[in-house]
């Protein structure tokens, strides 16, 4: 099942002599099951793509669907709405609010959409156990590792009916084997049927994906899945 | 580096004939490096011959080999020696990047590009067998799996560093390529002519 499809995005900043192309024409499906990596240089359109896919920002041409749903044909609090409920974000600095312990911050935003104080709780409290965080419920974010840090926040991504992550250089604080435990569960939460887009500059992390994009100057150079027979390529035998 | 030094290092263990220095090695290598058993035995007489191992009396039909106080210092001068880039061999992508851009009719970016999304695949795979390979006794081989990650990683690096130099990238005196519509004649005439009063003047 599709959750996230770009048709032929376009974005432009400014106008005439001034304007700035950050998205020529971009399309990508991404469906459940399936971790998307986007590559590229500073500059070449990985934000703004990103920005677009949660409707934190709008295309100047093309369409964004969300499970289904047309972003363009959505006014302003119908679309706060549907991020709340449809859209999870993973940042390179947590982004956890300091004040609020992890199973806090992780059922703030099925509170702010108006479910109730103790059925939020329980599904945080879920969310936190499928990220192996069972028993840091009552822990404030800086009583907790970097890496802890992060798990909290794929767990808020992912809580509630939540099902597409889009993770903004999620390991990019964090030491390399720390960030390869992040990336591991991202990937075991996509598995168990999550959508994602992680955009990264380490081509080693972005291997974790089905597919990676090469981002350049606004347009997708090129893609790169895996060879279905490639499991073979070391002589898998052993 | 060779088998020479694998093997001395797995007699290093202890006694071994061929055959289980075979599967010893695979097994630390996580079959990446697979060795026929004549490899072996070549290597091992001629270890025998600079004195690096001996041969001990057979068992049951086989020759069981174990290494001498030389062959110890071998393996030691070996693991505290820094391997030199130079020992390996030359790198051919790079040379093949040099040579597409100066070869007429050759898409470089194209080049660049097909070569990581293949280099990216591979590092995919290898991430695969990673993600499925997590128990902690299987930690030789993800060291090696790692090494080949990371240089896979740093090849697709050098690519984008290619990439992005490319964008830039003017050639100078570069000759049109064969099919591409060349700079209009009289441009070309009038930047031609200088070289050839050079020329001229230089057989003179």
């Amino acid at each position: 099942m599709t959750v996230l499809e770009l048709r032929d995005v376009h974005r432009t900043h400014g106008r005439g002599e001034a304007a700035v192309h950050a998205l020529r024409g971009v399309s990508l499906t991404v469906a459940a099951g399936e971790l998307v990596a986007v590559m590229g240089p500073s500059g070449s359109g990985k934000s703004t793509l990103l920005n677009l896919a949660g409707g934190l920002d709008r295309p100047t041409q093309g369409e964004v669907h969300i499970e289904g749903q047309h972003l363009g044909g959505l006014n302003r609090r119908e679309l706060a709405a549907l991020r709340r409920r449809r859209v999870g974000y993973v940042f390179q600095d947590f982004n956890l609010l300091p004040s609020l312990t992890a199973a806090e911050n992780v059922a703030l935003p099925l509170e702010l959409d108006g479910v109730s104080v103790r059925k939020a709780r329980a599904a945080a409290l879920a969310a936190l156990a499928e990220v192996d965080l069972d028993g840091y419920a009552e822990r404030f974010p800086d009583e907790m590792s970097g890496g802890q840090q992060q798990r909290v926040a794929i767990a808020r991504a992912l809580v509630g009916e939540r099902r597409l992550v889009l993770a903004d250089e999620p390991t990019g604080a964090l030491d390399s084997q720390t960030g390869e435990a992040v990336l591991r569960l991202l990937r075991s939460r996509v598995d168990a049927g999550a959508a994602a887009v992680l955009v990264t500059h380490e081509a080693r992390h972005a291997a974790w994906a089905d597919r990676v994009v090469f981002l350049r100057d606004g347009v997708i150079v090129d893609t790169s899945g895996p060879l279905p027979t490639a499991e073979n390529l070391l002589g898998a035998t052993r | 580096m060779s088998v020479r030094y694998g093997i001395l290092a797995l007699l290093e263990r202890g006694p071994m004939y061929g055959y289980q220095l075979r599967a010893a090695f695979e097994e630390c290598t996580g079959a990446t490096w697979p060795l026929n058993i004549g490899q072996v035995y070549t290597t091992l007489s001629r270890l025998e011959r600079d004195g690096l191992v001996r041969s001990l009396p057979e068992t049951d039909g086989q020759r069981p080999y174990e290494i001498t106080d030389a062959g110890r210092a071998e393996v030691a001068l070996w693991f505290a020696t820094p391997i030199s880039r130079s020992d390996r061999p030359r790198d051919e992508l790079a040379i093949k990047l040099a040579l597409a851009l100066t070869t007429p009719g050759v898409d470089v970016r194209s080049v660049v590009q097909t070569q990581r999304a293949a280099t990216m695949r591979t590092l995919q795979e290898y991430t695969r067998l990673k993600a499925r390979d997590d128990r902690p006794e299987d930690l030789s081989w993800r060291l090696i799996l790692d090494a080949m990650i990371f240089q896979a990683e740093a090849e697709v690096r050098w690519l984008d560093h290619c990439e992005a130099s490319l964008v830039r990238y003017r050639p100078a005196d570069q000759p049109p390529a064969p099919g591409t519509p060349s700079a209009p004649a009289k441009a070309a005439a009038a930047a031609d002519a200088p070289a050839d009063e050079r020329e001229e003047a230089g057989s003179r």
